[in-house]
């Protein structure tokens, strides 16, 4: 019996020794380099995607994308509680946050066009037209000069950037009607392609076959239209961070924003690089000339 | 004299069956006292969440229940910001209700068929089977009811086939293993000489069945329904992904609407901690768990008359 007891507490002992000396010496060159991104799932692919290629390029370092949403991006970068906070929209536009204590990294630029169904036999809307539907003056598509339907709203999600951005600058300001929401700009495309007289707003990486997509006042939804703000429905994707970024998070964001990533991951990913604008923006949505690369 | 001594000693000192007897009392208390202190933390939490909607956003109680208009972001027509819950409040009340509705007679019809009509097939097909019904995720339910209940809607109803009928075919399948497999237990409980007692006096297996074990098991069918509408009331992901997530009151069951939980889960993550949208949605979610607190009463009380009787 106390013979058992002994060489168990050796084993023990022996165990927690081997452990000690190998927490001593683990690789400590490659270990602790690990930052936090979370917020925006719209900019989410773009940030995943980009760490993954500088964690590969940058051995021993980590980075750790997770969504959330817009707002719980920038609450979580404002408490501190993360290195990056991804979000749709300037920080002064969200309630609640205090924009001064937040740096803005841009990383890319964001063009959203309406969407509607197939059988709703409109390709062009005026601004007015947009805002007389979306605010419910208007309910048959007839009205607008399309077949005879009746207009399903589809929004995405109160507080979601791509909505707040379609309202302040496809409405004009004006807020759309209360009708049904949706947490994804997936899950809005498959609905409005199933759904007769369906019309609702996603990024342009969003478009496809199912669906079609409208032009406003006769400007297309195009790239090139986004660079000159001819096509107004356009929004930067941020990097919130608390103050100056410092060591890897400096940078991954460097990284973000350097040619390499701007001119292959991000066209890749359906985003514009904010190299590509002709015009720049501020958080109150005016908009200054530049020259462009 | 030594050895009355040891003999004392040894008496007096405590058998490991006592000791191990301590441990066990000390290991389940320490267990039980752990979730106490989770299950207060969390409605403190909640609570003190929610209660601030009303101290620091100053919006009264009688708007956040009775205003049809929510629009936390936004100042409505008082000025005061358009926090409305009446429209989630009705959207899942309706729902719960009418799935409940719907389910309790297959439930109860099933429950019977497996105790009183066909014992052998019951054990052998049935219970399996609504077994297998409990385990299989909301998730998956909610991905059935999108691509199949909500096409289906819309081709016979149609609008976009998102509402609280979609929602409610969705909450009905899901509710009835639970509700039927309660319902079985209620049956399973009523003792065997009413039945033959019944039988005795010459009545047929249906009048046996329909007025002397339905009745005898009311209180337990009764709890089955009420733990099925709780399951109901509280599901958020099956719901959210079918009932189309528009704040309006419903007007009809095929146009969109919302539940307190489907408001939470697709505005949860686009608030600040600590803003008044955050502030409202956690009001949503004291409202949840104060229904589900009046959930277990009603279960408690219909627990006690049955009892009683």
């Amino acid at each position: 019996m106390s013979k058992k007891r002994w060489v168990q507490g050796l084993v023990l002992v022996v165990l927690v020794a081997l452990g000690f000396y190998a927490y001593q010496t683990r690789q400590v060159s490659h270990a602790g380099e690990s930052i936090t991104a979370v917020g925006s799932t719209a900019l989410q692919p773009l940030v995943e995607a980009a760490g993954e290629q500088y964690t590969g390029e940058h051995l021993g370092t980590f980075i750790n994308v997770q969504g959330g949403g817009t707002g719980t991006g920038l609450s979580q970068i404002q408490e501190g509680a993360v290195q990056i906070g991804n979000s749709d929209l300037f920080a002064a536009e969200q309630k609640g946050i205090r924009a001064k204590e937040l740096v803005d990294h841009r990383v890319a630029v964001v063009g959203i066009t309406p969407i509607v169904n197939k059988k709703v036999g409109v390709k062009d809307l005026s601004t007015h037209q947009l805002i007389q539907v979306f605010t419910g003056q208007v309910t048959n598509w007839r009205q607008v000069g399309g077949a005879d339907l009746p207009i399903v709203l589809i929004n995405r999600a109160q507080g979601s950037g791509t909505r707040a951005t379609f309202e302040q600058f496809g409405l004009e300001k004006h807020r759309s009607k209360t009708s049904q929401e949706q947490d994804s700009s997936g899950m809005v495309r498959s609905i409005v392609a199933t759904t007769p007289g369906a019309i609702s707003y996603v990024a342009f990486s969003y478009v496809d076959k199912t669906v079609q997509d409208l032009s406003l006042n006769h400007v297309a939804p195009t790239e090139d239209n986004v660079t000159t703000n001819r096509w107004k429905v356009w929004s930067y994707e941020h990097l919130y961070t608390k103050g100056q970024p410092t060591g890897l998070t400096k940078a991954f964001i460097a990284y973000v924003q350097s040619p390499a990533v701007q001119n292959t991951l991000v066209r890749q990913l359906g985003y514009l690089s904010p190299n590509q604008m002709m015009v720049e923006r501020n958080a109150t949505g005016q908009i200054t000339q530049t020259e462009g690369n | 004299m030594k050895t009355t001594e040891q003999l004392e000693a040894k008496l007096k000192r405590r058998s490991k069956a006592a000791k191990l007897e301590i441990w066990g009392r000390l290991i389940s208390l320490t267990a039980l006292m752990l979730i106490v202190a989770v299950v207060v933390a969390i409605i403190g939490f909640v609570a003190s969440k929610g209660i601030a909607t009303f101290t620091s956003n100053h919006v009264s109680l009688w708007d956040f229940l009775s205003g049809k208009s929510w629009n936390p972001g936004v100042n409505g027509a008082n000025g005061k910001p358009e926090v409305g819950a009446l429209p989630m409040i009705v959207g899942s009340f309706l729902i719960t209700i009418l799935s409940a509705i719907v389910a309790t007679p297959f439930a109860i019809g099933t429950a019977v068929f497996m105790n009183e009509i066909s014992p052998n097939k019951g054990a052998k097909i049935l219970q399996p089977v609504t077994e297998l019904l409990v385990g299989i995720p909301s998730v998956v339910y909610g991905f059935i009811g999108l691509s199949v209940v909500v096409p289906t809607t819309r081709a016979i109803f149609g609008g976009s086939g998102f509402g609280i009928l979609s929602g409610t075919c969705v909450l009905f399948v899901m509710i009835l293993p639970t509700v039927t497999s309660m319902s079985a237990d209620a049956l399973r409980a009523v003792p065997r000489y009413y039945r033959e007692a019944s039988l005795a006096l010459g009545a047929t297996q249906w009048q046996t069945i329909y007025k002397v074990v339905l009745r005898a098991a009311t209180p337990g069918l009764m709890t089955a329904v009420v733990f099925g509408m709780a399951r109901a009331f509280g599901e958020a992901l099956a719901v959210q992904m079918v009932i189309g997530n528009a704040a309006l009151m419903p007007n009809s069951l095929v146009s969109p609407s919302a539940t307190l939980t489907s408001v939470l889960t697709t505005g949860i993550g686009n608030t600040v901690m600590g803003s008044l949208q955050n502030n409202a949605l956690w009001s949503l979610a004291l409202v949840l768990l104060f229904m589900s607190l009046v959930f277990n009463l009603i279960i408690r009380l219909i627990g006690r008359k049955g009892r009683l009787q």
